[in-house]
């Protein structure tokens, strides 16, 4: 028998370590002579006080969604995806290619192509690592890793010598046309009367990414597809003996988890109206996180990504009013991942000790 | 039944006992592995404990090594109270363990790992010259010669147990616990370790032997404790017991030991294999040029030790290994080495395959039993909703009948693979190979690590499918399930077929020398016990 139920496993212990490094986090601003509950209570306020700080929030999310199902496909196949920030930035070169090509009318002409240059960049992005992962045994940390520095290197080139514009002093595209703007949640909730602030960029891709989700959710376990990438991921001799092909699952594996990537662009850069230097900004490395904290279930990283979301808006706000550093909500924000990610066992074994006393009490004996 | 001792028992009784356990308990988790143990090891004994997988005996050794810590209980080595929180405490003990799986370093000579953990200083050399003139002793004294600058990666199995007996010795070990030793052995290696622990029992050490072969038991214990489900069921002399009491007390109930099956009636020859050889990635042959045909209605076993090609042999057929050479299934021709080489054009070739290790192939253990019973067939058209979907309703629907017609226990579909006992996983793998009516059945060791009640019940469906005309390549290391399964025998070694018996002409013995690599019947003159044979073998 599993000794933690479904439940615990999925939703307790996560739980429980964002309280323990929320718990750390106070300590840490009560040592610079701050108030944590003071700073807390301006995270929560700012974020869900305000339809502004909320929109916000749900931008970032969006984005976390995105690299979170990224990393959260390629941990199915046991694969580690370290590369969603150099496939994110390769997307949103896709996504600023397609929106300054044409002259786009309507957003909803633009939309789809920009899907398809987003995620066909990413994609392209993650083949390579994973191509010498399959056929040449190349580690895909090292490579992903390698080849996120790469894109920036590449986009830096791109944005300076190539994409900007005549005289421009900006390392930065031209402005895409404003039939690729996409509806905002203002305009989308003001058709059924519901007022929002018009300041957050979050746009309809947020649904495109609760979308995209759902999509991941069939893929994994209603396919063949997803069959074989969990098996694969599960035991990779198992599968061989089973006829899959270990070549085939890292490849695709690795492109769909390039194309989520790469599409987290349509968010960020299509909101920005312009390809800008970092346009990223760290979303695939919190991807890993999500991914982590999700335990790869769309579900649960749809939340863990709001969750991250709260944490940069609630961030910003601590940062705007009070004097606690910019600096230590990156230390809040890597608390949440040491506590989520690497000291997981922290939190499930004396957990699981737990578990095991009611059951022994309960009805067996 | 509780101490069933004769009159020398009794007289033994007095003497304090080398080992006494009372009242062992240690659970993991909600399994209670070990229930209220007590036994007593009498001094210059060989006592064998004896039991199904799972029964609980390892776990108890392990407590006695010092690797767990019992919930309950209390040990006595030689009449005294004796704590032993771990491995250190229990060599000081006078205790030393023999493990299934050799913990040696591979490129250490034999002198180096004897003394590994034993120098007596800071500075090597002297120690290993002490070593050294121990070793020679010892080997002298029981008849236990190794030489002492072979690298152990240059050492057969055998030699290498006989390190791993070495260095409990050296440390002094009085009692000598040995876990499943002959798994790894031919039955000449076999009978040569039994000669040095009765050797050792002569000179007083006392021995406790872990295994579940009750030929073991029967031919080298003077005293037996079976275990059941945690439980010490019965301790007798092993004079006064047989095969057939002792399977029935492991089990608890009777079981038959033979496997019931007619003559075989084959048919047209369904694999034909010729002149097949393997390279591994070193680049070194593990198939040598194998011909073998298998006909319909009939099971050809393969014997042989382990590592002499058999399963590379497995892989080949079952799609997942590389070859040169001809493979023929019903006249045809099958792809080798290009891109239809794999399980799944092999399975729709009707070859179905029982891996040997269901934990690495057989199962994905994390996945539920239904997502199990479909695997490597996942891609048939029954299976399948759309073109995108599967239909996993079907799936659980017809895992339930599968379940239900091989008895697996607990019949859940939903239930993870790796919370089965392991004969429950052996039939969820057999449920879905012979379920769908193969034209060749490759099975690698059907029960290993599979309880006796299983055995008998998996024995049956493979004679069944063999009755039903199909073809069968067995594969097992242990001996007796070949020669009471297979019609025909083909022995195994270094990568090469040594030779052919038909089932019923042949005997242990000659099976023995074949899987020795020796295939001059007429060697009488030949020493009962070969140092040199099992260099040879990696």
């Amino acid at each position: 028998m599993d000794v933690i139920p479904k439940w615990a496993d999925a939703l307790l212990i996560p739980l429980l370590s964002i309280l323990l490094s929320f718990f750390i986090s106070a300590l840490v601003i009560l040592a610079i002579g701050e108030d944590p509950i003071q700073a807390f209570k301006l995270m929560i306020d700012g974020t869900f006080g305000r339809s502004e700080g909320f929109g916000f929030m749900l931008f970032y999310a969006t984005n976390f969604i995105f690299t979170g199902l990224a990393v959260a496909i390629a941990f199915h196949a046991r694969l580690f995806n370290i590369g969603g920030e150099g496939q994110a930035t390769l997307g949103g070169l896709g996504v600023a290619l397609v929106c300054l090509s044409v002259p786009w009318p309507h957003w909803a002409l633009a939309l789809p192509f920009a899907i398809i240059g987003g995620a066909l960049f990413g994609a392209l992005w993650a083949l390579i690592p994973a191509y010498l992962q399959a056929k040449r045994g190349s580690h895909i940390v090292i490579t992903t890793i390698m080849f996120n520095f790469i894109a920036s290197a590449l986009l830096v080139y791109l944005l300076v010598e190539v994409l900007k514009p005549e005289g421009s002093m900006d390392p930065a595209t031209a402005r895409f046309a404003e039939g690729t703007n996409l509806p905002r949640m203002s305009d989308m909730l003001g058709v059924i009367g519901i007022e929002f602030s018009s300041a957050p960029p979050v746009n309809i891709t947020f649904f495109l990414a609760l979308l995209a989700c759902f999509l991941f959710w069939v893929l994994i376990w209603r396919t063949r597809l997803g069959y074989e990438i969990r098996a694969y991921g599960q035991s990779e001799s198992a599968a061989e003996y089973a006829g899959i092909s270990p070549t085939k699952i890292i490849i695709i594996a690795m492109l769909i988890s390039g194309a989520l990537a790469g599409c987290m662009a349509i968010n960020s850069v299509m909101a920005t109206e312009r390809l800008v230097l970092n346009s990223v900004e760290g979303a695939g490395f919190i991807g890993i996180a999500v991914a982590l904290m999700g335990r790869s279930h769309p579900f649960g990283v749809v939340l863990a990504a709001l969750m991250f979301g709260f944490l940069v808006q609630g961030g910003a706000e601590i940062d705007f009013w009070t004097d606690i550093p910019r600096e230590l909500i990156v230390v809040i924000q890597a608390l949440v991942i040491l506590f989520t990610g690497a000291l997981d066992n922290m939190v499930r074994m004396p957990l699981e000790k737990l578990f095991l006393m009611f059951r022994r009490k309960g009805p067996q004996s | 039944m509780a101490l069933n001792l004769g009159k020398a028992g009794q007289a033994e009784m007095s003497a304090p006992a080398a080992i006494e356990l009372k009242g062992i308990s240690k659970a993991f988790g909600p399994v209670q592995a070990n229930k209220d143990i007590s036994i007593r090891v009498m001094p210059g004994t060989i006592h064998g404990i004896i039991g199904e997988n799972g029964a609980g005996k390892s776990t108890l050794m392990s407590i006695l090594y010092g690797f767990y810590k019992a919930d309950a209980g209390e040990v006595f080595i030689a009449g005294k109270k004796t704590e032993i929180p771990d491995s250190q405490a229990a060599i000081a003990a006078g205790i030393g363990m023999v493990f299934q799986h050799f913990k040696l370093v591979e490129n250490f000579t034999v002198l180096e790992n004897v003394v590994l953990g034993a120098e007596t200083g800071a500075r090597l050399m002297p120690s290993l010259a002490q070593a050294r003139k121990l070793l020679t002793e010892l080997a002298a004294e029981y008849d236990l010669k190794v030489d002492p600058d072979a690298k152990i990666e240059d050492l057969g199995v055998g030699m290498q147990q006989r390190v791993e007996i070495l260095k409990a010795l050296y440390r002094k070990a009085d009692i000598l616990i040995l876990d499943e030793p002959t798994g790894v052995l031919t039955p000449s290696e076999a009978d040569h370790l039994f000669r040095i622990l009765k050797g050792l029992r002569d000179e007083g050490k006392t021995i406790v032997l872990i295994t579940h072969k009750l030929r073991e038991i029967m031919d080298v214990t003077d005293t037996v404790s079976v275990m059941r489900r945690g439980e010490m069921t019965n301790t007798v002399k092993t004079a006064q017991t047989n095969p057939a009491e002792l399977a029935e007390m492991m089990v608890g109930r009777k079981v038959l030991l033979r496997v019931e099956k007619t003559p075989a009636t084959p048919y047209a020859k369904v694999l034909e294999i010729e002149n097949l050889s393997v390279k591994d990635e070193d680049g070194v042959e593990r198939l040598k040029g194998i011909n073998l045909d298998v006909r319909g209605g009939e099971i050809v076993g393969i014997a042989g030790v382990a590592g002499n090609g058999q399963s590379e042999l497995l892989e080949v057929l079952g799609g997942y290994q590389k070859a040169t050479g001809t493979v023929r299934i019903n006249g045809e021709e099958i792809d080798l080495t290009g891109r239809n080489s794999d399980g799944r054009t092999r399975r729709e070739k009707g070859i179905a395959h029982v891996p040997e290790d269901r934990h690495r192939e057989g199962l994905v253990l994390d996945f539920f039993a239904w997502e199990n019973v479909i695997f490597g067939y996942h891609n048939a058209d029954e299976y399948q909703k759309s073109k995108w979907l599967m239909d996993n309703k079907a799936i659980k629907a017809e895992t339930a009948a599968k379940m239900e017609r091989f008895d697996v226990r607990p019949p859940i579909p939903s239930l993870t693979a790796k919370n089965f006992s392991g004969g429950n996983q052996q039939k969820i793998v057999l449920a879905r190979e012979m379920e769908r009516d193969p034209e060749l059945l490759l099975v690698g060791q059907p029960t290993r690590g599979v309880d006796i009640g299983a055995i008998e019940f998996i024995h049956q469906q493979i004679v069944a499918l063999r009755d039903r005309g199909k073809a069968i390549l067995l594969v097992s290391v242990e001996l007796d399930e070949i020669m009471g399964l297979a019609d025909r025998i083909v022995v195994m070694f270094d990568g090469q077929i040594m030779g052919e018996r038909q089932s019923g002409q042949t005997d242990e013995k000659e099976l023995g020398m074949l899987m020795a690599g020796i295939t001059e019947p007429a060697a009488p003159s030949l020493p009962p016990m070969r140092q040199g044979a099992p260099e040879t073998w990696t």
